[in-house]
């Protein structure tokens, strides 16, 4: 069967199993738009490339599965490049094509050329220039194989239109097409047998273990083995950012989050145990603070299917490459056969478990609840909505304050229920992303809790919502101020606020959720919170967006301050004993 | 200065990677990413007209040795890598230098050439210029006994090297990215 390189491409999509993609047209993608007509692949037409990355970064977070998205050369392939390094720094599969010049032009600055692969080499795990439209189908299988395999990420194709629009002769590579053709590329996934023994030991023995779940979890679908390994061994699991909603937050032995903004219980025991049991977590500087003051007693356990992770900032006592699920899998028969030995004695944890409910206990999250100037707090809008809305709803989040009020007042029971930008920290993912996460789990109620700035990044790709019909929901946390920079502003610059106004009202965005095809509801008080969630949840025929007129003093507590260590966490003013 | 050649802060490996267009520069580009110094880079084709070898001399003052071999593991194209030990490698480098040699000094520095084993591949009334071979410590030195003389133009290659033949199993330690 003959095809153009463009009909080919389309074609090998749909093999891989593409239900849907992400883009917008342009001159040098022309040919591939041509086959989508006739393709059963949904094709969302966003209105920022920007978007479609993010849009197919959400739908890879709750499906598991690669988002697609396709934009064309130039300008559109730079605007797509903020979601790869977004992709990359959170281990999100996705298949990114663009369109480039014909390859006779490249390098002669041709209309809308720029070097894509270049620009996107640092930001891939792997990225192809094709030369030859027979390459097209090996191409595309290798593209979904490294995405998805290993550690995975973003990948991109670079499609010159003279390409698409060669003529080849039509084949389905086969795996071990795929596997010659990548000789440099052999995940390890089995862990090795004697390190899981040793790491069973040392969690059998440990008095004060914690284990530091990361988003491998996710990655690995390794939740359940988790849960597993937990009941079987009565360790306490802290959830990092990207790994909220990979243990469930109701487990009594769940502490939630660490980190500069974790609670105080997540960060202090992981700063006082004796072994950290880190699973597919990277000791990023968020969480670690000062990296030679973090969790200085601590022997680790490092479990990650990336070999350049263990060791890049804290040195493993037992390194463990592979991948997380079958990793847990087997160290929950290595703790059992250990449990079995007679010779076997479990460590006392009731001291250190008791030690555990009492910093929680005495450092609950807290805020001021009945304010008494009558102010809305953000806490509070995000409490309520997480009370009122299906457990198994998708929160999404863009970057702020906001995030990390939603990442702690949410209660995460399921896989897969939050998404959020953490090694980036791009603000505007959250409208696109969720538009994306509600395309990949229809059946699924989801919620976006943006921030006024970040809304004001991406919100027409609520426009694509409207038009394809995606009734994604936005509670904007309206500060009126880029409030985490006011933040820090506040706290470390005397509160010189420098350039982080924004205004409550400036743009309106009732008029602009309208303008857009939405429902636009506004809420100023307490008491109109629920009722506003009430009718929000109603609507499911178009998006809603809720401007939630948020105090703007309110910060974001406890917290460790940048480059300080985990030992001096600052507590807010409604905390424990009135702060440190 | 301690030679190159014998500095504990210079590593060699030997990268196997994929005849590909662009591997030098996802090299390169990672490299500059992180943070990684490379003190000198060869690349040449292998027996097999699939993949090229490139001898990158690493600095492991600029990142531990380790993090430089997982990381370059984690380029797609990157089919092996070999650290070579440099006590127990053979290393090779060439030198091509011009030198000004007014008439009174020129036996001089044919001596010198003929001591260094090298060869001398073009004259001008008043320049040489001579190629001469060897370890690198050998090149550093004759490139030290020149300077006195008005180096012109100099240009060396960075190093190749391959393991050191001994009696025990070559020392080729491979360190694929592999931890355990
Ligand atoms: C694209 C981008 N630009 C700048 C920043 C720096 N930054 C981090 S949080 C933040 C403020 C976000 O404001 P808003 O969306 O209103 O959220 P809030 O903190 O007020 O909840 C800024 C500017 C960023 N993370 N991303
Ligand atoms: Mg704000």
């Amino acid at each position: 069967m003959k095809l153009t390189g463009a009909q080919a491409l389309i074609k090998s999509l749909e093999m891989e199993g593409v239900e849907v993609m992400f883009g917008l047209p342009g001159g040098a993608i022309l040919p591939v738009y041509d086959p989508i007509i006739d393709s059963p692949i949904r094709h969302i037409l966003v209105r920022h490339e920007q978007g479609a990355g993010h849009m197919a970064e959400g739908y890879a977070h709750v499906t598991g599965r690669p988002g697609v998205a396709m934009v064309t050369s130039g300008p559109a392939a730079t605007n797509i490049v903020t979601p790869l390094c977004d992709a990359y720094m959170d281990s999100v599969p996705m298949v990114c094509i663009t369109g480039q010049v014909a390859s006779t032009a490249i390098g002669t600055d041709a209309f809308q050329e720029c070097d894509t692969t270049g620009i996107t080499m640092s930001v891939t795990k792997h990225n192809w220039l094709v030369t030859d439209a027979a390459d097209i189908p090996l191409v595309v299988r290798e593209a979904f194989h490294l995405a998805s395999s290993g550690r995975p990420g973003p990948v991109l194709v670079d499609v010159p239109k003279d390409i698409s629009n060669q003529m080849m002769d039509w084949y389905w590579p086969t795996d071990a097409d795929v596997e010659a053709d990548l000789p440099g590329y052999r995940p390890t996934t089995r862990g090795n047998g004697r390190m899981i023994r040793e790491a069973a030991r040392l969690i059998s023995s440990a008095e004060r273990p914690v284990i530091y779940a990361g988003g491998g979890i996710l990655k690995a679908r390794a939740a359940e083995a988790l849960l597993e390994l937990v009941e079987l061994t009565g360790v306490p699991v802290v959830t990092t950012l990207m790994a909220r909603g990979a243990f469930p937050d109701s487990h009594e032995l769940c502490l939630g989050m660490p980190g500069m903004h974790g609670n105080y219980t997540a960060v202090t025991s992981m700063q006082k145990s004796d072994l950290l049991i880190t699973l597919g977590a990277r000791f990023d500087d968020r969480v670690t603070g000062k990296v030679a003051a973090f969790a200085p007693e601590a022997k680790i356990v490092h479990v990650d299917i990336d070999p350049a992770e263990l060791g890049k900032v804290r040195r493993p006592d037992v390194p463990i490459v592979g991948d997380c699920r079958l990793v847990i899998e087997e160290l929950i028969k290595a703790v059992r056969a250990l449990h079995q030995d007679e010779s076997f004695e479990p460590a006392d944890r009731a001291r250190w478990i008791a030690q555990i409910r009492e910093w929680q206990a005495r450092y609950p999250l807290t805020y001021q609840r009945d304010p008494d100037d009558g102010s809305l707090k953000p806490q509070f809008v995000v409490e309520t909505l997480r009370d009122n809305t299906p457990d198994d709803t998708i929160v999404v989040s863009g970057v702020g304050q906001h995030q990390m009020w939603t990442s702690q007042y949410w209660r995460f029971d399921h896989p897969y229920t939050w998404v959020n930008s953490g090694g980036l920290g791009t603000m505007g993912f959250a409208v696109p992303a969720a538009v994306g996460a509600k395309v990949g789990r229809p059946d699924r109620m989801v919620w976006a809790v943006d921030g006024d700035g970040c809304f004001q990044m991406t919100a027409q790709e609520l426009v694509t919502a409207s038009a394809e019909r995606i009734p994604v929901k936005v509670a904007i946390l309206n500060n009126a101020y880029l409030g985490m920079v006011r933040q820090w502003q506040e706290l470390f610059y005397e509160e010189r606020y420098s350039e982080v106004y924004l205004s409550p009202d400036l743009p309106d965005y009732v008029k602009w959720a309208e303008a857009m095809g939405c429902v636009g509801l506004r809420v100023e008080s307490p008491e109109e919170v629920l009722p506003a969630i009430d009718k929000a949840n109603q609507i499911d025929d178009r998006p809603v967006v809720i401007d939630f007129r948020t105090d703007s003093r309110e910060k974001v507590y406890p917290m460790v301050a940048a480059g300080t260590s985990n030992d001096d966490i600052i507590l807010g003013p409604s905390q424990g004993e009135g702060g440190r | 200065m301690t030679p190159p050649g014998t500095s504990s802060r210079h590593h060699i490996l030997s990268v196997l990677v994929e005849n590909k267009a662009g591997v030098l520069a996802r090299v390169a580009g990672l490299f500059a990413r992180r943070g990684f110094n490379i003190y000198s880079l060869a690349v040449a084709p292998t027996d097999d007209d699939r993949f090229s070898r490139l001898t990158i001399v690493v600095d492991v003052e600029s990142a531990p040795l380790e993090q430089i071999t997982k990381q370059l593991f984690k380029l797609i194209n990157v089919v092996k890598i070999s650290e070579l030990d440099p006590a127990r490698a053979t290393e090779m480098e060439l030198l091509l230098m011009t030198v000004r040699s007014e008439p009174g000094v020129r036996s001089q520095i044919m001596e010198l050439v003929g001591i260094f084993e090298g060869r001398i591949v073009d004259v001008s009334p008043d320049a040489l210029t001579l190629v001469v071979t060897g370890p690198p410590g050998k090149v550093d030195d004759f490139e030290e006994l020149m300077r006195p003389y008005g180096i012109v133009e100099l240009q060396r290659t960075g190093r190749v090297a391959l393991p050191k033949l001994d009696r025990q199993a070559p020392r080729l330690r491979s360190v694929t990215g592999k931890v355990v």
